[in-house]
């Protein structure tokens, strides 16, 4: 691919602002910025968090409404019995994507009778997310996406960028102050294999609880499903998970997490985690 | 026996070039086959015949081949769809190999691909003209299967195909144990291929018994039931009626 040459009427403010305008241009440092703009968009989105056990897998995210008239977006989707998928960034997009994963996984269940290898389900959605990054007329996804789900060996969780690239998890968090959760998850994820399930549940709400930095944590205000070995997706009714917050919430203060700035997750995308996004005022209409 | 299909691809009439793009009779065939569940796995006899209508023609035909590494196929019926089956087959394994994750095709996943197929087929007018059984082991838990041309499939203890489904699932309906030995399941096995014998004029004395268990296939060398014929009657035909052979 060459690069354009630079306009003569413009003058660029930014150096990256000449090369970004299409996805299959190049910059002179080799990145392509569309799509690193398209990760932009998932860190605006509200957080989303999943965690794993060996048997089983939580996925949590946090339920923000534009207004008080509204209602709030769904962002965890049901795929099939065994395979869940929490999004950030424009739900949009996320939405689309969860229809093309149900798709997928149906298709090969009247096939084989058989429930989709979430592993296999995951690199059809990077390969599919890959071709908007290399197609002068498509754009890049702006979602990213946690896929949980079981397979012969286990209980996993990916995460799916708009890049194209996918990464397995013990635990991870996306979206606004997801920062807040992963600094959480670090000091923990060790133990989460041998987890039990209500151990896991109470990780995951206490990881959704680091990102609402210090307002209170209700059941109204996250969602929570569960999938695992000899457990169909699900999820977790306003009780249950209220229940669950009434064990903790009164030791708060020892339980508060840090907004960390350093870039302690293994991250391989080649933009850098800002430190929890820009406030609500900022967040665009169709992103949540 | 002819009959005009009244598939429309837009062409006005159906002609004899466009039939010979449909399997309208089988050529070449194999006859029955006769699988059971046993302790360990699935044991599953077949002949090596192909017949050509009434002619015995081909004597060395593998009518059992195992598919993955958990699987095992049994067919009867025209050899060509066969191996035309064998060959999706190992399309589909490979792709499952390359996937290099850990995940593996079980005798399930086979059965359901192929009766897919076969319906599919079927619904053509342009149908493989097999029955199938399908039997394996994954995860210490025995599967056994059959699909027909026709797209009509399900699972059960014990199978037969063909001729097979008169002669020898009697046999099997009074005899088949769940707990059967290796040894036991064999000699079940030969008591239903011997009375195939005597009794399916398409059936040859060359036989093969396959075996699946946890641990793999493996497929018999050929060999031959022993046979008795000496009834009195066999002796002297024509004892009751002089003059006829």
């Amino acid at each position: 691919l060459q690069t354009r040459a630079p306009r003569k009427k413009k003058k660029a403010k930014m150096f990256r602002n000449q090369y970004d305008t299409d996805v299959t241009t190049w910059s002179p440092t080799g990145r392509l910025f569309q799509v690193e703009y398209a990760m932009e968009a998932v860190k605006q989105g509200s957080a989303a968090i999943g965690l794993r056990s060996r048997s089983h897998v939580v996925l949590a995210c946090v339920n923000k409404a534009q207004s008080e008239l509204s209602s709030h977006q769904k962002k965890i989707f049901k795929v099939d019995d065994h395979i869940g998928v929490a999004i950030a960034g424009l739900t949009a997009d996320g939405r689309v994507l969860s229809r093309y994963m149900r798709s997928e996984a149906i298709n090969h269940s009247f096939t084989y009778e058989s429930p989709l290898p979430v592993g296999r389900l995951v690199v059809h959605l990077a390969d599919k997310a890959q071709v908007c990054t290399q197609r002068s007329w498509k754009r890049p996804y702006g979602v990213g996406l946690l896929v949980g789900g079981l397979d012969e060996s286990g209980a996993h969780l990916y995460y799916n960028c708009p890049s194209g690239n996918y990464f397995e998890y013990q635990a991870f968090a996306i979206g606004s102050r997801s920062q807040a959760a992963k600094t959480y998850l670090e000091r923990r994820f060790e133990s989460f294999g041998d987890s039990s399930r209500e151990d896991l549940i109470k990780d995951a709400i206490l990881a959704v609880r680091e990102t609402l930095q210090g307002e209170t944590l209700k059941s109204s205000l996250c969602t929570v499903s569960v999938l695992g070995v000899g457990e169909p997706f699900h999820f977790l009714d306003q009780e249950t998970i209220q229940k669950v917050i009434d064990t903790f919430e009164k030791v708060a203060e020892d339980e508060e997490g840090e907004a960390g700035e350093g870039d302690a997750e293994a991250a391989a995308a080649p933009a850098e985690q800002g430190g929890g996004g820009a406030g609500d005022q900022d967040v665009a209409p169709m992103e949540m | 026996m002819t009959f005009t299909i009244p598939i429309d691809n837009g062409d006005s009439v159906k002609t004899a070039e466009a039939d010979s793009q449909r399997t309208l009779y089988p050529y070449v065939t194999g006859t029955s086959i006769v699988a059971i569940k046993y302790k360990d796995g699935v044991l599953m006899a077949s002949d090596m015949g192909g017949s050509y209508g009434s002619t015995l023609r081909y004597k060395n035909i593998e009518r059992m081949k195992a598919i993955g590494k958990h699987s095992l196929l049994g067919a009867s019926g025209e050899i060509s769809d066969f191996q035309e089956i064998l060959r999706y087959l190992d399309e589909l394994v490979l792709n499952d190999n390359m996937w290099d994750d850990g995940n593996s095709l079980g005798p399930k996943e086979v059965h359901n691909y192929l009766t897919r197929v076969m319906y599919n087929r079927r619904n053509k007018f342009n149908p493989l003209w097999n029955t199938l059984v399908l039997g394996g082991v994954k995860n210490g838990e025995s599967y056994l299967g059959m699909v027909s041309m026709i797209g009509v499939s399900f699972e059960d203890n014990h199978v037969a195909t063909g001729f097979g489904n008169h002669l020898a699932r009697p046999i099997l309906r009074d005899e088949w144990r769940a707990d059967l030995s290796f040894e036991d399941g064999v000699k079940l096995l030969e008591k239903c291929m011997r009375v195939l014998l005597y009794r399916d004029r398409s059936a040859i004395n060359k036989l093969q018994i396959a075996k699946i268990t946890e641990e793999g296939v493996t497929v018999s060398q050929p060999y031959s039931l022993k046979t008795f014929w000496e009834f009195k009657a066999f002796n002297n035909p024509t004892a009751g009626a002089e003059g006829s052979w």
